[in-house]
């Protein structure tokens, strides 16, 4: 309680003359750690690289006129999350990850895009009204998070290590503990959309034989 | 390990929901949609399991576990109702499955 109190009591006082000088400082102090990586610091090269990879091939997904290159977009993208998943030391996540979505999830893709065997016909113009409407929302999101992110809002405290990072056996401890009645039910759900997949692909003899 | 600090990890987890969003809104193939739904997905993942890392619980980590499962699902699921669709109207493009507009 004294903390809160302490922290509330800050900004009315610097709201008087320290703030503007203090808010540029702080979001150029920001933009440096961007602009000159320390070429020693590994692991800050490797989170640009995997960050800047991720997003390009994320643009890849959404920008590219073959489906086939979007999916394999996918598939690349995902593998960029998964590099920053370890270096978050989640390394179960990151392994998940590859195993589930860039290996079975995102081949699904692939394959459904390869069946359907979609001509290229898309009208991929740049107008009409959902587009200025995707490129408004695009420019909000941006603008709303990275605004509370660039202002410093966010962090507040160094990061906890847990020991040695996201171990198997916390994962397990808490699925088989606090989260027990969530891994049943999620057991049900793929019983569940297991089933409607087959329902939905199969194929209706009996309506087609009543037309 | 864990130098890039939590803003640069929400900021990158922005930017891909944004990209996302964007596809869904401008993309008119269903694929490519669907596909950019799975991105935004993945973005809010990278939001909770970096959130989850600097307030070091496990959570979050948790949670993504939930949410790569239920993500599986979603695709089975929609990319069995794309193909049904597909067999019934020889089309995945939207603007051509207009039929309830009318």
């Amino acid at each position: 309680m004294p903390t809160t109190n302490g922290i509330r009591k800050k900004p009315p006082k610097n709201t008087a003359t320290p703030t503007n000088p203090a808010l540029p400082v702080l979001r150029f102090a920001f933009i440096t750690e961007f602009l000159k990586p320390d070429p020693t610091d590994m692991a800050q090269f490797l989170f640009l690289l995997f960050a800047i990879f991720t997003v390009l091939c994320a643009v890849g997904v959404v920008v590219n006129k073959n489906a086939v290159n979007a999916s394999i977009c996918l598939i690349l993208c995902l593998v960029g999350v998964a590099g920053l998943f370890v270096q978050l030391d989640a390394y179960l996540l990151a392994f998940v990850l590859l195993l589930v979505y860039a290996g079975a999830v995102a081949a699904l893709f692939l394959f459904i895009v390869m069946l359907l065997d979609v001509q290229g016909k898309e009208t991929f113009g740049l107008r009409g009204f959902r587009t200025i409407a995707g490129f408004v929302a695009f420019a909000l999101l941006l603008a709303g998070i990275g605004s509370v992110a660039l202002k410093g809002q966010i962090v507040s405290s160094p990061p906890v290590s847990l020991t040695g990072g996201a171990q198997l056996k916390l994962y397990a401890y808490q699925l088989f503990t606090t989260y027990l009645l969530p891994v049943q039910i999620i057991g049900f759900l793929l019983l569940i959309s297991m089933l409607g997949v087959i329902v939905l692909s199969k194929k209706h003899e009996i309506a087609e034989d009543a037309k | 390990m864990m130098t890039a600090s939590l803003n640069a990890y929400v900021i990158v987890s922005a930017v891909l929901f944004a990209i996302g969003f964007f596809g869904v809104l401008i993309r008119r193939n269903t694929l490519i949609v669907f596909m950019s739904l799975e991105l935004m997905l993945i973005a809010s993942t990278l939001a909770l399991v970096a959130f989850s890392r600097v307030n070091g619980t496990m959570d979050g980590n948790v949670f993504v576990f939930f949410i790569l499962t239920v993500a599986a699902a979603e695709v089975a699921v929609g990319l069995a109702i794309i193909v049904a669709l597909f067999r019934r109207r020889q089309t995945v493009q939207i603007d051509q499955l207009d039929t309830l507009k009318n």
